[in-house]
């Protein structure tokens, strides 16, 4: 598989904006049929243990994830805001991106909340690339106060 | 300073919000109950199997390293040089010969003990120390070391009692259920919560807060307060056991019983029901116990996901959560990837316990300005602390203000214990 940097560029654009949207259905739809979402910290990724944050080895544990986050989970009031540096192509299919992620409160207090990399094998479905596998290693493993929506 | 007048009940079903932000009381608490006769969680057996593994680790604020020396002893010690006050294990892990503070190069054993120190007589017969300086004197502060069935305790207090005396019958007795077969670290989760250290405590402690603030234990049917449980405590009520038993109400008691507390009834399902289901591992049907042991640690199981949480306090205003996840060492493949599907539930992004991080900010910092009014105990009666048999209850907190006053000499006459 060939990767159109084009595509792959819009592919990460949409996925932050749409986190930062609130828009998780059509978040979701950035991801294949089959497919893994999880968030690492580093610290466990370093010494090769496997628990994460989120733990969705499949589409059907991710969109539970985000059904619960509309339906069950309460938390901290905020807006997020992605910010994604330009995917680097590591080989046909893996792609990886370094992001940060602030937090805004109701007040309008901003702070950093996380830093870390993506690292997504990526599939072609139709004209369209897709996330098959989006590991997210994470540098601030110290969750300031919780994590409730996808980073 | 808080003193034994600050209480305004004797039966510790009020708070005064001071006790969550008074500088000076939180300086005494590091002396008093980390430094004083109680028993810190440290970390596990499994984590430094071989001679020569450490680990950082944390009793209070206090640093501290443990580690196996040579002969397969567990040792650990304040994470402190003696010199100029360093830190001298900087890594949070790994295995060596021997401690060395990088500031002047002291030298210490996997015993704690002193053994080399860089130009000790000088050069050239100038300068080094004096030939009485008694290295013997100067090691690494040690810990009284506890162990029972792999999970490692440290007192940092001569006088502490012995370490299953401290735990008591209904502790032992858990741990030892949990932790009957050996375990494997799955790995750790952190949160920082910008709250005082005793919300947290009182939170596992909190059985009433569970189904209602954790909206996902009762809309994707994981627990419910109508399950058979309750609190169970040791003889002082300064440790507390949360547990319930799976599968023993039905949804129309259920249903009824939320519809009633006007809190939402209507269950629904998930695409991937392993995240919730239940595969019983013993005779028993317990799918939540939870064992706070006073002051910071909470041994967790909910249904099948397994974890040690130590609880860091970082000044008066933020603590730590530190969780270790576990496996057992046998289990299979298939059964680690539940374990770690149902890690969904629990941690900083938990299904089931993101929650208590945004409640624990909220009163933390709603109590701040007026710390002469007081939060009310009473869920399951005011008065005698002691067990009960059904969880709309927070008795459990009234016992760990109970022995915090004792251990901060601040308990008045005639208080309930």
């Amino acid at each position: 598989m060939t990767i159109d940097r084009v595509l792959l560029y819009d592919l990460f654009a949409e996925y932050g904006a749409l986190i930062d949207a609130a828009r998780y259905d059509e978040w979701l739809a950035l991801f294949g049929e089959e497919c893994r979402y999880r968030i690492v910290p580093r610290e466990n990724f370093d010494r090769g243990l496997p628990a994460a944050l989120m733990f969705c080895d499949s589409r059907a544990v991710l969109e539970d994830r985000i059904r619960a986050l509309r339906e069950a989970n309460k938390y901290n009031i905020h807006t997020d805001r992605h910010v994604i540096g330009l995917p680097r192509l590591i080989d046909d299919g893996l792609a990886e991106a370094p992001f940060a992620v602030y937090q805004t409160d109701q007040e309008g207090e901003t702070r950093l909340f996380a830093t870390g990399l993506y690292r997504d094998r990526l599939e072609a479905v139709g004209p369209n690339l897709k996330f098959r596998d989006k590991l997210i290693l994470l540098d601030t493993f110290a969750i300031p106060s919780l994590l409730a929506t996808p980073l | 300073m808080v003193t034994a007048t600050i209480w305004p009940a004797l039966d510790y079903s009020r708070v005064p919000y001071r006790l969550y932000h008074d500088a000076e009381l939180y300086q005494r608490e590091q002396e008093r109950i980390f430094g004083g006769p109680v028993w810190s969680f440290l970390g596990l057996a499994a984590e430094i199997p071989n001679p020569g593994d450490f680990r950082a680790s944390y009793v209070g604020e206090t640093p501290v390293i443990f580690n196996r020396d040579q002969s397969g002893t567990v040792r650990a010690f304040v994470n402190r040089c003696a010199h100029r006050g360093a830190l001298v294990r900087r890594e949070l892990s790994g295995n060596a010969a021997n401690h060395i503070c990088i500031y002047h190069q002291w030298c210490y054993g996997l015993d704690g003990r002193l053994t080399a120190i860089p130009f000790r007589r000088g050069i050239r017969g100038k300068g080094g120390l004096d030939p009485s300086f008694d290295m013997g004197a100067h090691g690494l502060r040690p810990l009284r070391v506890g162990e029972l069935d792999g999970l490692l305790f440290g007192t940092l207090a001569e006088d502490a009692e012995p370490l299953e005396d401290y735990l008591g019958p209904p502790v032992l007795e858990q741990l030892r259920r949990l932790f009957d077969r050996p375990v494997k670290v799955l790995g750790y989760n952190r949160q920082r919560i910008r709250g005082n250290w005793k919300l947290y405590a009182e939170n596992t402690r909190d059985n009433y807060h569970a189904s209602l603030l954790h909206e996902f234990l009762v809309t994707f049917g994981l627990d419910r307060s109508t399950q058979v449980g309750g609190v169970r405590m040791d003889a002082r009520h300064r440790h507390n056991i949360t547990w319930a038993d799976a599968d023993s109400d039905s949804d129309e008691l259920a249903q009824a019983a939320y519809a009633g507390a006007g809190v939402r009834s209507n269950f629904l399902s998930l695409q991937e029901p392993a995240l919730v289901t239940f595969r019983p591992e013993r005779a028993d049907r317990l799918n939540i116990a939870i064992t706070s042991v006073f002051p910071s640690a909470v041994f967790v199981q909910i249904s099948n996901s397994l974890a040690v949480r130590q609880i860091r306090p970082r000044g008066v205003d933020e603590v730590e959560v530190f969780q270790t996840m576990l496996g057992y060492a046998d289990d299979t493949p298939e059964m680690t990837l539940h374990r770690l599907r149902q890690a969904n539930l629990v941690g900083p992004a938990g299904l089931v316990s993101m929650e208590d991080g945004e409640a624990i900010e909220l009163v933390h910092r709603t109590s701040k300005p007026d710390p002469d009014r007081s939060t009310v105990i009473e869920l399951g009666g005011a008065g005698v602390i002691s067990d009960r048999d059904y969880r709309v209850t927070d008795v459990p907190l009234r016992g760990f203000w109970s022995y915090y006053a004792e251990l901060l000499g601040i308990e008045p006459d005639g208080a309930v214990r």
